[in-house]
């Protein structure tokens, strides 16, 4: 069964830079659960891509296997899409992305899809710094597959059927730090006001951007004594910063006061201003997110906001060398040396 | 004794330590024989670690032109201690042993029906040569040396080839020199030069090459204008992408500021590999990767994928010993079904059957053309035999003329000039193959969702079962188109008629051809066919139900291809006789004769009985 959204569109709706509603950065109506975190971070996708003037037929969307992979279906409909395998979404996006450096790489997976069967992809794709967002909708439970614990499942939480796992959780923003993913940030599904600038300057910036998203599954995981659940994750939420996501070419026009808020200029020229909650923290310094992150699980706390931020970032075909145009474009000719060159290369073999 | 006598008919092998710079020297002698316009096919035999274990290359000379392997060896050139006394027991009874007898031989291994010639090699490079490692290297080149002596190769050619080869490093080139006059100065002053096994010089190789097969793949791919490989090294595949990486460097960077026309990523494993292969080709770049059969099994669940999202896929398996790590320096052709049906659920792949090093290269720019019209996988299937050795090969050749075949892809104006609906698998042509577009082509027009999960002919998920099947149903008239855009296979026709075929593909081919020139003399005359694709043409077809009889002969344990044959084409099964070989090393000719008259023999017992 397909839901197509009314297309009655009305006449008076805000238009962004581009000339396009809102509407037009939606998907196909949504098949997930109602109450479903996952439903809230397309929407945020939706309103960021729109608040940041992106071209939709220039950004290509990926996902593995999961609910948390259907949704790419239900944002950026004139973009193409691409429900991959179940954990390796990274490396078709790998490919993908040496094929055309110009399109914008948006990754959706779920924490089963990136934690487990997709770890190896994950590390590696974070390691080279692939240019992409790449999200991770983390609700510590396999939804698709009816809620069995995934290995985000922190060590005591218990699923709506479960038991609670005897396993250390994995912290995929601890993780992809230390792979040198270099843009990294948490944040929670019910709160667009983060979320949404985090994507945004996620999508501007050049290189690995990865932001985990605790996304509560409102079906298996959503229970008292679920760590994931709603209830718990806002009462447990922290706040390292919130962010003023100010696009490249408009001026930073608010003042702020001087240690609360820390600068940070992205590829493109555009500016996050953060405003700290923390007057310490700082998001450059790789060893002190490190400690933080640490520190904050011990106490049970769950770290939001943009947590690490490297601006020296070179991405992969910044690594590899590769020509600026997208090699998709190149032609026949700037591609096959051509018979001269192969009789040439004849002789050499006699 | 009663040596052997030979003029241009010879096997020498050679016994080595791997990694002591003996492949140069092997390749110089080779070399030699080549540019004597004699045909040469010579074989690395060697173990999967990188230094200190036996490695042997094998040298066969035929002036019938024969390039298969060939048992008996002739004359042994010995510089590994630890393989010696099995090397001793090797060599065909009148043969000869070469050796370094610097230090004495054990009176136990000398064999009378043997002649043995002893080089003070050692010694020789510890009285000319200071630096301890030409100590060591020199020893090989001094073996070369004698060779020319105890054959006859014109000393001139192998000079020359010395000369080449350093040109750009000229103080290399005396060195060189003297080694070669040291052993071939010895080897007359000691022994009767040319000894009975001698080489004379031919005309057979016109304007032939000599090429490995992988290194050919590679530069098809880099003429097709593949611009994305990814992989994961894998023995006998790994040189096939150093020599895309090679070939690339030389073709596909920017004079000026070096930038590069291409992007090879070495993935952490094969998934991701061929992960990255659907990821650029989906995205509108020539990708491929390179890998054997472990690296298959790993590919599969992304193959059933690109099958069914039909995304274009290019895929080279060099094969090699299975199953699992097997023998995996060894050659064999045993993926055929793992690669003709790989993936869950209903699937089938083209697969291509090189035999040769341009063969390789055109096959593997084929692969292009054929995965991008068919918007499928395309998986060639070439061999350690072929992707690790040395051929004799005709030249490759390019036609400037030639456009490659990107298939059913839709431009932005060809969306705007649409009057209907687009849909992704609607099949508009009836030929099975819908009308793909490409990420970022139109800003409101051709984008879809790409999934492995059921859909209808616009993309738009459905579970609905008539849907499903009507997919699928396309798919398999994909497959009947598929069968048109196929190499067609090579048929060699007796000149007497016949009723028995012997069919083989990729390197089988030279064995085969020799096995029928003896059968032929031994009054069993075969027409021949060579499968260069799957699925199997209509002639191929024809051929099978020409033939009351059809020897299948491969190198795997199961007989793959004839059950290939049996399965696709309805054959009965005693229609097909299957001749095996498996145990690693090449298919001879020999083996494959002997099967054929013990088929003979058994049938006419049991006929008789
Ligand atoms: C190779 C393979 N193994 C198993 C599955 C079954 N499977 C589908 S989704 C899934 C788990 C998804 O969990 P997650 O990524 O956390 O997504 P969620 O549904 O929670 O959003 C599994 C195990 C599959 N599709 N493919
Ligand atoms: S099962 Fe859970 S994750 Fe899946 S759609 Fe329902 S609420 Fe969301
Ligand atoms: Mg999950």
């Amino acid at each position: 069964m397909t839901f197509i959204k009314s297309t009655f569109r009305h006449p008076e709706l805000p238009t962004n830079e581009l000339g396009f509603t809102r509407q037009y950065y939606e998907g196909v109506l949504s098949t997930l659960c109602a109450g479903c975190g996952h439903d809230s971070i397309s929407a945020a996708i939706v309103m960021a891509a729109f608040e940041a003037n992106i071209e939709p037929h220039k950004v290509a969307k990926l996902s593995g296997i999961g609910c948390s992979s259907k949704t790419p279906a239900y944002f950026l409909v004139n973009s193409h899409g691409f429900n991959t395998v179940h954990g390796r979404m990274p490396s078709v996006a790998t490919g993908a992305n040496m094929a055309n450096r110009d399109l914008q790489y948006i990754g959706i997976s779920g924490d089963g899809d990136t934690a487990s069967i997709g770890m190896g992809q994950f590390v590696h794709a974070t390691r080279r710094n692939l240019n992409i967002l790449y999200i991770v909708e983390n609700n510590g439970c396999y939804g698709l597959t009816k809620g069995q614990d995934s290995a985000t499942a922190d060590r005591g939480s218990h699923s709506k059927k479960g038991a609670p796992s005897p396993y250390e959780g994995i912290d995929l923003c601890a993780l992809a730090l230390q792979l040198g993913a270099t843009f990294v940030a948490r944040s929670f599904s019910g709160d667009k006001h983060q979320l949404i600038p985090l994507i945004k300057a996620a999508l501007k910036h050049k290189g690995f951007a990865f932001i985990d998203v605790i996304s509560p599954c409102v079906t298996f995981n959503n229970n008292p004594g679920s760590t994931k659940g709603y209830e718990h994750v806002r009462d447990h939420l922290a706040a390292t910063n919130t962010i003023d996501f100010v696009p490249e070419r408009k001026e930073l026009t608010t003042e702020y006061a001087e240690g609360s808020t820390q600068q940070v200029t992205l590829h493109d020229g555009s500016v996050m201003a953060l405003h700290k909650v923390d007057k310490n923290y700082d998001v450059s310094n790789k060893s002190a997110v490190s400690m933080s992150l640490l520190d904050y699980s011990e106490r049970g706390e769950i770290l939001t906001g943009l947590l690490y931020h490297d601006e020296e970032s070179q991405d992969l075909h910044q690594s590899l060398g590769t020509t600026d145009v997208p090699l998709n474009t190149l032609k026949e000719s700037d591609l096959c040396p051509g018979g001269d060159a192969l009789n040439k290369l004849n002789q050499g073999l006699r | 004794m009663n040596n052997v006598t030979a003029v241009n008919d010879l096997v020498i092998r050679f016994a080595n330590v791997n990694g002591t710079g003996s492949a140069s020297a092997n390749d110089l002698f080779a070399k030699s024989l080549f540019r004597m316009g004699l045909p040469v096919s010579p074989k690395n035999i060697f173990p999967s670690n990188i230094q200190g274990l036996p490695t042997w290359y094998e040298v066969r000379v035929s002036d019938k032109g024969y390039l298969g392997r060939r048992l008996n060896v002739d004359m042994m050139i010995s510089v590994n201690p630890q393989s010696m006394e099995k090397d001793i027991k090797d060599v065909r009874s009148g043969g000869y042993f070469v050796y370094d007898n610097t230090k004495p031989l054990a009176q136990s291994w000398f064999r009378d029906d043997v002649t043995f010639i002893g080089l003070p090699l050692t010694r020789l490079c510890l009285e000319n040569y200071s630096d301890p490692r030409q100590q060591q290297l020199f020893k090989n080149i001094i073996y070369v040396g004698a060779l020319s002596a105890l054959l006859d190769i014109e000393f001139d050619v192998i000079t020359d080839i010395i000369k080449e080869k350093f040109a750009s490093k000229e103080k290399l080139i005396p060195p060189n020199i003297l080694a070669l006059e040291l052993g071939r100065d010895f080897a007359k002053a000691n022994y009767a030069c040319p000894s009975t096994l001698r080489v004379e010089r031919r005309d057979m190789i016109g304007d032939k090459i000599l090429i490995d097969g992988n290194s050919a793949a590679a530069l098809g791919a880099v003429y097709a204008g593949a611009t994305v490989a990814a992989w994961y090294p894998i023995t006998p595949s790994t040189s096939c992408v150093d020599a895309f990486g090679a070939y690339c460097k030389q073709y596909r960077e920017d004079a000026e500021d070096g930038k590069k026309n291409y992007a090879i990523v070495q993935a952490e494993d094969e998934l991701a590999a061929i992960g990255m292969v659907v990821g650029a080709m989906w995205n509108g770049a020539r990708a491929f990767t390179a890998t054997s059969g472990p690296g298959v099994s790993l590919m599969s669940e992304f193959l059933g994928l690109a099958y069914y999202a039909e995304v274009p896929v290019v895929l080279f398996n060099i094969q090699r010993t299975g199953p699992s790590t097997g023998m995996p320096t060894r050659t064999q052709q045993s993926d055929v079904i793992a690669c003709a049906y790989a993936s869950h659920g209903d699937t089938k792949h083209v697969l291509l059957f090189p035999s040769t090093p341009k063969e390789c290269f055109d096959m593997a720019a084929e692969s292009f053309d054929l995965a991008e019209q068919l918007q499928t996988p395309v998986i060639m299937l070439s061999d350690l035999d072929l992707g690790m050795n040395d051929w004799i090969s005709e030249p490759f050749a390019w036609d400037d003329q030639r456009e490659y075949k990107r298939g059913k892809v839709l431009n932005a104006e060809q969306l705007d000039e649409l009057t209907e609906r687009w849909g992704r698998y609607n099949d508009t042509d009836g030929d099975g193959i819908p009308w793909r577009t490409i990420p970022g082509t139109h800003p409101t027009k051709g984008s879809y969702f790409t999934r492995g999960a059921s859909r209808d002919e616009y993309a738009v998920y459905t579970e609905d079962s008539a849907a499903y099947k009507r997919n699928v149903d396309r798919l398999a008239l994909k497959w009947e188109t598929a069968k048109t855009l196929v190499l067609e296979a090579e048929f060699r026709l007796a000149a007497t008629n016949t009723r028995i075929g012997l069919m083989y593909f990729g390197t089988t081919e030279n064995a085969a051809l020799e096995a029928a020139d003896r059968l032929a003399a031994d009054d069993v005359v075969v027409d021949l066919c060579r499968i260069r694709s799957f699925p199997f043409t209509a002639a191929i077809e024809e051929f099978v139900g020409e033939h009351d009889l059809v020897f299948v002969a491969e190198q795997n344990r199961d007989a793959q291809m004839r059950t290939l044959l049996i399965n696709e084409l309805e054959v009965p099964p005693q229609q097909l006789a299957a001749v095996l070989n498996y145990d690693g090393m090449p298919i001879t000719a020999g083996n494959i004769c002997e099967q054929v008259h013990e088929y003979f023999a058994t049938n006419e017992k049991s006929a008789a009985g």
